[in-house]
């Protein structure tokens, strides 16, 4: 059984992760209005990011701090979901992680809003709105690449087939945790279903479950991502930025 | 942000927030004085043009002007909208390595803020009746420049302080005339730019003031920072004024206001008490107050490599356009993916409808 610690490190390095890939459109997106959109969606991430990190780091009470959680650990001390770490891929591969994510965060955060950890409760509060927005936004793009070109709903049925399996270590239940995961699932099933029933996609036939990312298992790829994020904070030990 | 560097014949000006703000209010009383009604029908168009722009008023979307105002105008905000756009990338390639997450996000958040500048400015040029699609496809092709200061690469996280305290500095120099450019869409774009670039110019002074501070690596870097963006800022104002083609007639017209030489005097003016704050040295041996000009003495930039880098042979000219044309390529299929879903949308409410 894991306590608040590390059910808050899972949250705070799943926006952490998440920020980090959505940043990397940066510059990049299909559109300037996206280039904006992707952003912000990026910077709520990076936000609520810092508010739990922060808040994990009391809990732990080892003086660590955002910087101390987020530079100073390795990839097998990260607790975010696989699917987060996952390479951005083309624009429908990111509309599908994200639209994933937010279906998972928007419950997650509304259950944490009404939770007895004060804290956690704040953080929800706050969060969900942003949540909804990227769910929001996610749906719309899921929906337009699904029923837009035949390349679009190609690229769109294939982003999902892919990202599908890694929702299920999202849901791995944790009765003792602030929020149990596993009875998320229901509304995530109806939201998404809704989402791609209107896209006209299909959720693929699928056992294969990946999972791990909480134990500090990871896909390859993290550690990667990790060594780009914390190159120069950790070059200059101890320096103030 | 934005220089005066594209090419031998485009804008400038100079000032601070204040003039901002003074700029704003002068818009405001020109609005409430009102303007003298329409020409009538036998009035001389250009006459009353002159006489708008005389009275310090601004010519709006839907007035006559002449078609060298409204190509220059459309050239210089176009060039304009560019700089934000292509200027995303030298910064925005230290998003994913800033130092503390609260850096991290203020510099994404900046970023962002040019893509918002960038759109807002195309706005301001399609009312002067031509496309975004048009402007974004004359960059991409080559047909119209972005500052040239973009074309420098950013070497280290020392490089994103340097560029908010001296390029963010030098464009706010040059924009804060144009808040009072006789064409009220890019005036009134112009005043609320430049509000955004000071608080830029701000974080970014800090950054350096942090590193210039810091430990002995930290305090290097920032200072090898200044010393590599200290010359290509200066030459952002543009060719010195004995080069300078620039028209007599953007003055007349008043887009321009200043010289691209007393811009870049008071730029170097600005900066000079804010090194010492700072602690970083000005990498120029001949920097010394005159007394007789009450402005510092200076040497100029090389000119030679300024025109170089607006020739397209910069350090970073090609690899700056084709991270462009490749995120545009690369995106064409979700526009259309977009265009063709919102023909579906409407046609099924037609359906509905009929």
């Amino acid at each position: 059984m894991k306590g608040p610690f590390d059910f808050t490190l899972g949250l705070a390095d799943d926006a952490l992760v998440a920020a980090q890939r959505l940043a990397e459109w940066s510059t990049r997106a299909p559109e300037m209005e996206e280039d904006i959109a992707l952003s912000n969606i990026a910077l709520d991430q990076l936000g609520a990011a810092r508010l739990l990190l922060t808040y994990a780091g009391e809990l732990e009470g080892a003086g660590r701090d955002e910087d101390a959680l987020a530079f100073g650990r390795d990839d097998r001390e990260f607790r975010n979901c696989l699917l987060v770490e996952l390479p951005n891929g083309d624009f429908a591969v990111t509309m599908a992680k994200l639209l994933l994510l937010s279906a998972y965060q928007l419950p997650l955060y509304t259950a944490l809003a009404a939770c007895a950890d004060e804290r956690l409760a704040a953080i929800g509060g706050k969060a969900r709105k942003e949540s909804a927005y990227h769910l929001d936004h996610s749906s719309l793009w899921v929906k337009r690449l699904g029923d837009g070109t035949e390349e679009s709903h190609r690229r769109m049925q294939a982003a999902v087939d892919e990202m599908w399996p890694y929702t299920h270590e999202l849901f791995a239940a944790d009765p003792a945790a602030p929020v149990d995961p596993a009875t998320l699932r229901p509304d995530f099933d109806a939201v998404v279903s809704a989402v791609l029933d209107e896209a006209t996609l299909t959720r693929p036939e699928t056992t294969w479950a990946p999972a791990g990312g909480r134990d500090g298992v990871h896909t390859e790829h993290l550690s990667f991502l990790l060594a780009e994020m914390q190159v120069l904070h950790r070059a200059h030990p101890g320096a103030r930025w | 942000m934005y220089g005066n560097d594209f090419s031998a014949e485009d804008t400038a000006g100079g000032g601070l927030l204040g003039e901002v703000e003074a700029a704003e209010a002068a818009l405001r009383e020109a609005a409430a004085r009102g303007r003298r009604g329409a020409p009538g029908p036998d009035q001389d168009l250009a006459a009353y043009f002159a006489e708008v722009v005389e009275a310090d008023q601004k010519i709006e979307p839907r007035d006559w002007m002449p078609e060298a105002y409204r190509k220059t105008l459309i050239r210089q905000i176009a060039q304009h909208a560019h700089s934000e756009i292509i200027g995303m990338q030298p910064e925005g390639n230290w998003i994913s390595r800033a130092p503390s997450l609260k850096r991290k996000a203020i510099l994404l958040a900046k970023v962002q803020d040019e893509a918002g500048h960038g759109l807002y400015l195309y706005a301001a040029a399609e009312t002067l009746g031509i496309s975004r699609d048009e402007l974004v496809d004359m960059l991409l092709n080559g047909r119209q420049k972005y500052s040239s200061i973009f074309n420098y690469p950013t070497l280290t996280w020392a490089d994103v302080g340097a560029i908010g305290w001296l390029v963010d500095g030098a464009a706010i120099v040059n924009q804060v005339p144009l808040c009072r450019c006789s064409y009220g869409p890019y005036a009134r774009a112009m005043i609320r730019v430049c509000k955004e670039e000071s608080f830029h110019q701000r974080q970014g002074y800090e950054i350096l003031h942090t590193l210039a501070h810091g430990t002995p690596g930290q305090k290097a870097m920032a200072q090898d920072a200044v010393n590599r963006w200290w010359y290509p800022s200066l030459a952002m104002f543009g060719p010195p004024d004995t080069d300078s083609t620039h028209s007599a007639q953007s003055m007349a017209w008043k887009i321009k206001r200043f010289s691209n030489d007393e811009l870049r005097q008071r730029f170097v003016d600005m900066c000079v008490g804010q090194a010492e704050v700072l602690g970083v040295t000005i990498p120029d041996p001949a920097l010394r107050w005159n007394d007789e000009r009450q402005s510092y003495d200076y040497t100029q930039p090389d000119y030679d490599e300024l025109m170089r880098v607006i020739k397209g042979e910069g350090p970073c000219n090609r690899q700056r356009m084709e991270h462009r044309r490749r995120a545009h390529a690369e995106g064409a299929w979700v526009r259309d993916a977009a265009t063709a879903y919102a023909a579906k949308q409407a046609a099924k409410r037609e359906k509905v409808a009929a």
